[in-house]
């Protein structure tokens, strides 16, 4: 067990797996000077130039070389600086990687992952801010993993370096330089099983990726005890863990740093009201960012952030 | 009487690629107007010299990666063109299981790596392939086909920056049949063309008569050298026409009918053929009809494919189904 940051857990996970497997390498921008959060530290220097590969900024081709090396056999781990950038590369990672396996009728897998580090950081402000990750939730084809502690961010990665399935990675910027305890040699993580970070009958309350510490300290500071799950993936996610606990509950909150309208909230409400019966819950919210871009000024991004004070009171709201 | 020497037996063995592969596309473009393939086959009719001459220097163990009208690079790959045509008629036993259709055959067990409906998006994928092959130590080159109307998508200048830069195996072929859809190339293509932008990467470039497919032969037999000899990436802009329009129902009404006259009577089937024994070549184009007659007829006994396929080779995680 070590007391390690967001970054320095996921940096050494992807070193051990680099150890396990030589067919694992890595692509993106500014890889071989550590990349730009230090998450590649020093693997340029242990594993080479071939497989810590510093490319151009072209990401169309990160993410389609990407997928051309993961049908000849090798595990590409392909490196989108952060989650807008990806933009730039949607065909490869929509219309090839999601659909390869599919079109192809099994010939191929797109056994690869796609790091991309995603939210409010910093004041970045509009392009370098955004949290696209409902888009990506409605892809057949891809897993989605969110993890929001250090500990799942080196599970996850490992698991994600592992799946034979491609696996978008998003990874909140904002807990880059979070502690927290992590094992040594970690193990891979399984996607769809949410880590329950509070108990309680007061109500359900669901999150993941940068909100988890948000939601975390909102729980403890609202005075009302809750299930509070991190789910950690959002595709596959812990339906059952989530619906078991509203049906406890029948009180529900989602909580994420997306926009509110059409954001991975929705999907999760409507499924447990679905396996519920629409009279099931007493309250039900869906507390995300009001649908406007990412402002630059410290005091504009606030206003856009979410704190434990605007969860806590939600959780009070919907506690009654 | 020729057959006799290796270069004889080469030449014999590209006009039967060639045959087949024509023979392939009259029956496609026949049963797309038939409605008996459903969705749209993109012809290659014309321009099978270009797959053929390049194919013709390519192992097994090599990478192609197609496009949208992407048959002949399948066949002249060594694809298995009874499946093809199954596939086109959306049949099991399809190269894809009937998934994919014409724009997304594959066959990965000759390294073809697949067609794509997406214009340019191949670039990338041959691009990954090629670090791939180096990574692994593999003794093998990836030949990547586009058409010219991929050279004004972003993907391309990518693509030939990248290649150069890692010095990648791969050999770029472009296309070039003078339409992109339904627009003729010159008229929204600025510059000095294909051969003139991949050089200003860094990748050297040859034009070849792509209606002559003794000629692509040699320039991709030297192309090929290259590559395999280390020396990097190298590009092939292949001039040919597209016989056919568009898609199989397209008339072409947008260019002169004398125009494609012309081309037919380029035809380089017909250019090699003159040089073979005239008996010889009508049977091996009388073989190569009578094996793609029967694929389709094959085809349409095929069985279609069972429904709960929908839902397979989506992921591993989740089941995709509709709500009982
Ligand atoms: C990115 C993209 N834009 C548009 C299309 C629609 N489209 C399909 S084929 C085609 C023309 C392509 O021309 P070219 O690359 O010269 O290939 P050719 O059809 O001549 O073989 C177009 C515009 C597409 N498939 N992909
Ligand atoms: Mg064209």
């Amino acid at each position: 067990m070590a007391r390690l940051t967001f970054a320095e857990a996921a940096r050494r996970a992807l070193a051990e797996e680099m150890r396990r497997d030589p067919l694992v390498w890595a692509l993106g921008e500014d890889l071989q000077q550590g990349g730009i959060f230090g998450q590649y530290k020093g693997l340029a220097e242990e594993f080479g130039p071939e497989r810590i590969v510093s490319t151009p900024i072209s990401e169309s081709t990160i993410m389609g070389a990407g997928l051309g090396a993961a049908l000849c056999g090798t595990r590409p781990v392909i490196e989108m600086r952060i989650a807008d950038f990806a933009l730039c590369a949607m065909d490869e990672l929509v219309s090839q990687i999601a659909k390869v396996r599919y079109m192809f009728g099994g010939q191929g897998r797109a056994s690869l992952v796609v790091r991309m580090p995603q939210g409010i950081w910093r004041n970045s402000a509009a392009q370098h801010s955004q949290c696209l990750e409902a888009w990506l939730t409605h892809i057949p084809g891809l897993v989605v993993a969110a993890p929001g502690t250090p500990a799942d961010a080196a599970g996850m990665l490992k698991a994600a370096i592992r799946s034979d399935d491609p696996v978008v990675l998003l990874e909140p910027k904002n807990l880059w330089t979070t502690e927290g305890e992590v094992e040594d040699g970690t193990e891979p993580l399984p996607f769809g099983v949410a880590r329950p970070a509070a108990r309680g009958d007061g109500a359900t309350v669901v999150t993941w990726s940068a909100c988890v510490p948000v939601v975390e300290q909102a729980a403890r500071d609202s005075g009302v005890a809750c299930d509070v799950f991190d789910l950690r993936s959002l595709w596959p996610w812990d339906e059952a863990a989530v619906i078991g606990s509203a049906r406890r509950t029948g009180r529900l909150l989602v909580v994420h740093e997306a926009v509110t309208v059409s954001g991975f909230g929705a999907e999760v409400v409507a499924r447990v009201v679905e396996a519920l019966g629409p009279g099931a819950l007493h309250a039900v919210e869906r507390l995300g960012a009001p649908r406007a871009p990412v402002p630059f000024s410290p005091v504009l991004e606030a206003a856009m952030r979410m704190t434990p004070e605007r969860v806590a009171a939600a959780i009070r709201r919907i506690a009654g | 009487m020729p057959g006799t020497s290796d270069e004889t037996a080469r030449r014999v063995g590209m006009l039967r690629d060639m045959a087949r592969i024509r023979a392939f596309e009259r029956e496609a473009v026949a049963a797309m107007r038939s409605g008996e393939a459903p969705g749209v086959v993109h012809p290659s009719i014309g321009q099978e010299a270009v797959a053929v001459g390049v194919c013709a220097n390519l192992h097994r163990a090599d990478r192609i990666t197609s496009t949208h009208r992407g048959h002949g690079h399948a066949i002249a790959k060594g694809a298995d063109a009874r499946a093809m045509m199954l596939e086109l008629h959306g049949r099991a036993g399809g190269s894809c299981g009937g998934k994919g259709g014409s724009m997304h055959i594959a066959d990965f067990a000759v390294g073809m790596l697949g067609a794509n409906g997406v214009v340019g998006a191949g670039i990338p994928i041959a691009c990954g392939a090629a670090q791939a092959i180096r990574l692994k130590r593999e003794d093998a080159i990836v030949a990547c086909f586009f058409g010219d109307g991929a050279i004004n998508r972003g993907p391309f200048l990518e693509g030939m920056n990248w290649a150069a830069l890692y010095r990648l195996p791969v050999l770029f072929v472009c296309e070039d049949n003078g339409f992109a859809a339904f627009t003729r190339g010159s008229t929204v293509t600025a510059g000095g063309g294909p051969a003139v932008r991949a050089e200003a990467c860094g990748v050297p470039a040859m034009v070849v008569d792509g209606e002559d497919v003794l000629a692509v032969d040699a320039v991709a037999a030297d192309l090929v050298a290259r590559i395999r000899g280390g020396e990097g990436p190298q590009f092939l802009h292949a001039r040919c026409y597209r016989w056919e329009g568009h898609t199989g129902t397209d008339a072409a009404a947008y260019r002169p009918a004398e125009e494609a006259a012309a081309a037919r009577d380029r035809d380089c089937i017909r250019r090699l053929a003159a040089m073979l024994d005239a008996e010889e070549v009508a049977a091996i184009e009388a073989e190569a009809t009578s094996e793609m007659v029967a694929h389709r007829a094959a085809a349409m006994a095929a069985p279609w494919p069972d429904a709960a396929a929908t839902f397979s080779d989506v992921q591993d995680a989740g089941a995709p189904a509709w709500h009982a």
